[in-house]
């Protein structure tokens, strides 16, 4: 791992800049834009974010706040390529389950205190900490540190988690698992520094404005719940003549209308696209409107527990079921906002995963519908016997929309009578979770990329099966990958056995909007995973 | 008098009670609890996090345990979903600004209401009184969650003259939308009492009399007809500023005010308990005071009404 040249050089670019910039209009060191004079970034959350703190942060919008005030060991670049940060990079064994870090001696805390190997070792003991009691402890077990489990349970005391502060600058993990990807899992907020002075001195205020201090390119000054959060920069970090965006403002918006509204009076620079909106907005303002694919998906499950209904039992139902849905008309008549038909579990952006040319998915819809009705008239259901069932999603107008028409291309292809039912989302959640339904609504998004976080779901052993559906090869081979360094035959393999027992039916993947003024820069379009750090963004002159 | 507000407090306590126990119940007889998520947390994970905040404990348990801080702290707990906040903060953050848009919205409820009701009723079956009671009318009708959003359409980007949403400590250009979509049905409402009961006092006997013996309509309206007439509308102020004063979801969701009214909703949503105990004892506590306060006004203005 050799990252040094290239980000010294960057660095020396970008000090010149820094010095040269007192003097005249600011322009990009690279790209040579002329600077707006005002580099605040506004935009919009949907909800208040649940914590600044890494240890504690559940949600994505609180993520990506903390993701600017911290620096963790490793970042991301705007491709999604792991670059250096805290780190300046790392060297693992042949086993890969030993690695070690190099940290930067210049990285400093914003009260001046450097950043250190120590830093590390507190943070990771605080995650796994049962006192912690960290919604996110559970990363620090995938992440196969040596005894997080004992940690966890308490069996053990935080100290004997398998990480080391060799000397200031030198960090060793040791993992129970060998793990290729290891270094990619140190961009995930969970694992960023917090400063151990300061949550002894400050306890669980530690991260009000007042007291917050932080490693990276910008420091919290202001936090009002449910109405604003401030961030500004931190002239303390060490990269930080290469920041370019002085402040970013981040505003709860409830309500997506609103929020649009916002955007178009100019309040904000990154607004939402309201649903179903996408293509007006696309039409109206083309450079502004955005669609990108993401790591998610939308799937039905079937009950294959043996709570689930006997019909579902037999794989020619389920495959009529999952063959009758057009698909074309969800993605492009009542979602239109550049979301991707699926008939694999996986999503195709996710990386190292080669979407296999599954059999289903290359028929046309008039074929699968034919082949729909075949299937379920041999399973012995017709106009004299209809297959009845219920399906279940929680409660929201966007997919009541899909419920709807999912009921009704199964009863104008098949004769299907599918009653819908929808539940609050945590009612839902426990129904669904004790298989007390028969098929109903499932979505994820990936945890990283890679196409086990979606795999996974379907193994035996995954808390998250909630259709119960158990393949001996399917668990095999999800075993295998986990040490193999190329396991996308694997996963190819894998969705070929799911488009043959379609335990679940693939309906779409997701695809994220928002609104950008054209006047922000450097936004990472490419990183799938939409890791976006505030740092690298700026604002041209109009 | 005295007497009474002593029994009034002593019927509030129990009944203050009764509505904490009960809400306690009915929040945890709910499904999933404030850690069900879309990916279960591990076993281990979850009984960390229970253990810290006590949920691992039989109910009556934390039922009483929380009751204990609330009474000897005044410690009503931490918030399970805003993790930087404890619920005294979430309720000493977003009370004073629910407060001060709902108490400008009562003054403009009242203020406006009561003397639009009054000039209807006085040229009753004029053009005055059509256009009042059209403006009610279309108030009240007018949801303000089909408000807000017309508003901030039409004053923040067509006239570009308010900010579309925030707070910024309360200033006037941030208060006037909240404002208006929370004032709009209340001043409806007190419009359409004011006159009613208004047209009611102007048919009676005694201001005949006070007609017919030649007093001037100025002393006859401010003398006789309004304190009479407001008897009504004294009797929907107090439920109508509890209402306003303890927050509107619909207000915060749109104008991101920050205020307790969303705070409120998500809290159930979000099974976070604390913070839906918390506020509703606060929003409780409020309406008891309030209504002993209409009550006692009311015996200011009825002389026919002692305790």
């Amino acid at each position: 791992m050799n990252y040094l040249p290239k980000s010294l050089a960057v660095g020396f670019v970008l000090a010149s800049f820094a010095s040269a910039s007192v003097f005249a209009a600011a322009t990009h060191p690279v790209t040579g834009e002329t600077l707006a004079d005002d580099q605040t970034f506004t935009y919009s959350l949907l909800d208040e974010f649940s914590s600044a703190d890494p240890q504690i942060v559940e949600d994505v919008s609180g993520a990506d706040i903390v993701r600017d005030l911290f620096e963790g060991l490793m970042n991301q670049d705007a491709d999604g390529n792991l670059v250096p940060g805290v780190a300046t990079g790392f060297t693992t064994n042949d086993a890969k389950d030993v690695y070690t870090f190099t940290l930067r001696d210049n990285a400093m805390w914003s009260d001046g205190n450097p950043v250190t190997a120590h830093d590390f070792v507190y943070s990771w003991r605080r995650l796994a900490d049962p006192a912690t009691a960290s919604p996110y402890s559970w990363f620090a077990e995938i992440m196969a540190i040596e005894n997080v489990g004992a940690v966890l349970s308490g069996d053990a005391s935080p100290e004997t988690l398998g990480v080391t502060a060799l000397d200031n600058h030198t960090l060793e993990v040791r993992l129970t698992a060998s793990l290729p990807y290891f270094a990619a899992m140190t961009t995930h907020s969970s694992t960023f520094p917090s400063p151990e002075w300061v949550v002894r001195t400050s306890g669980n205020d530690w991260t009000k404005p007042e007291n917050i201090v932080s490693n990276g390119a910008y420091i919290l000054t202001e936090h009002i719940p449910n109405e604003r959060s401030v961030r500004e920069r931190n002239t303390l970090y060490w990269n930080n003549d290469a920041t370019i965006l002085d402040k970013v403002v981040g505003l709860v918006i409830n309500d997506e209308n609103t929020d649009l509204t916002r955007y178009l009076a100019n309040e904000l620079d990154k607004g939402t696209v309201p649903s179903g909106q996408y293509i007006r907005l696309k039409q109206d303002y083309p450079n502004q409107a955005t669609s990108f694919p993401r790591l998610c998906n939308y799937y039905m499950t079937f009950n294959m527990s043996p709570s689930g209904p006997e019909a579902f039992k037999d794989v020619r139902v389920r495959h009529a079921l999952a063959y009758a849905i057009d698909r074309s008309v969800i993605t492009e008549k009542i979602l239109q906002a550049g979301q991707i038909n699926a008939f694999t579990f996986t999503p195709g952006a996710t990386a190292g995963f080669d979407v296999p040319s599954v059999a289903f998915g290359r028929m046309t819809q008039d074929e699968r519908n034919a082949k729909a009705v075949e299937l379920l008239n041999e399973a012995g259901y017709g106009p004299s016997n209809p297959l009845k069932f219920e399906y279940l999603y929680n409660t929201s107008e966007g997919h009541k929309k899909i419920a709807i028409a999912a009921q009704q291309m199964w009863k104008e292809t098949l004769g299907v009578e599918a009653t819908l039912a929808n539940q609050e989302w945590k009612t839902f959640l426990k129904t669904r979770g004790e298989q007390g339904f028969e098929l109903a609504r499932g979505a994820w998004c990936g945890d990283y990329n890679e196409a086990s976080t979606f795999l996974d779901l379907l193994t035996t052993p995954s808390g998250y099966n909630d259709g119960k559906y158990s393949n001996a090869e399917v668990d095999q081979l999800m075993l295998d990958a986990r040490t193999m360094s190329d396991a996308s035959g694997n996963y190819t393999r894998i969705e070929e056995i799911l488009a043959n027992e379609m335990p679940v039916i693939p309906i779409y993947h997701y695809a994220g909007v928002f609104m950008l003024k054209t006047n922000v820069k450097g936004w990472p379009y490419n990183n799938v995973e939409q890791n976006v750090y505030s740092r690298n963004l700026y604002k041209i002159a109009k | 008098m005295i007497n009474y507000i002593v029994k009034r407090i002593g019927i509030a306590i129990p009944t203050l009670l009764v509505l904490i126990a009960v809400s306690f119940y009915l929040m945890h007889a709910a499904p999933g609890g404030p850690f069900t998520s879309e990916r279960p947390l591990p076993p281990q994970v979850l009984a960390n996090i229970e253990a810290k905040y006590g949920l691992d404990q039989p109910i009556w348990r934390q039922m009483f345990s929380y009751l204990w801080g609330v009474l000897t702290e005044f410690d009503f707990g931490p918030s399970y979903k805003y993790h930087d906040r404890s619920v005294n903060e979430i309720i000493a953050q977003g009370f004073p600004i629910t407060l001060k848009y709902g108490f400008w919205s009562f003054i403009v409820a009242v203020g406006v209401g009561i003397p639009l009701g009054a000039i209807a009723a006085i040229r009753k079956n004029t053009w005055i009184d059509y256009l009042a009671v059209g403006v009610s009318i279309g108030a009240q009708v007018l949801p303000n969650f089909v408000m807000a959003p017309l508003l901030i359409i039409v004053f923040t980007l067509w006239l570009d003259w308010l900010p579309g949403g925030g707070w910024n400590g309360g200033s006037w250009q941030y208060l006037i939308m909240p404002v208006i979509a929370l004032s709009t049905s209340y001043m409806a409402s007190i419009a359409r009492i004011t006159r009613s009961s208004m047209l009611e006092v102007l048919n009676t006997n005694y201001i005949r009399t006070a007609k017919s013996k030649g007093l001037p309509t100025k002393i006859i309206f401010f003398r006789h007809v309004l304190k009479p007439s407001l008897l009504p509308v004294i009797s929907y102020l107090g439920p109508a500023f509890v209402g306003l004063i303890t927050g509107s979801v619909i207000i915060d969701m749109y104008f991101s005010t920050g205020g307790m009214g969303y705070f409120f909703v998500n809290s159930a949503f979000n099974r976070d308990y604390s913070v839906m105990m918390g506020i509703t004892i606060v929003v409780g506590g409020l309406t008891i005071l309030f209504s002993l306060i209409a009550d006692l006004l009311y015996a200011w203005v009825d002389p026919k009404i002692r305790y």
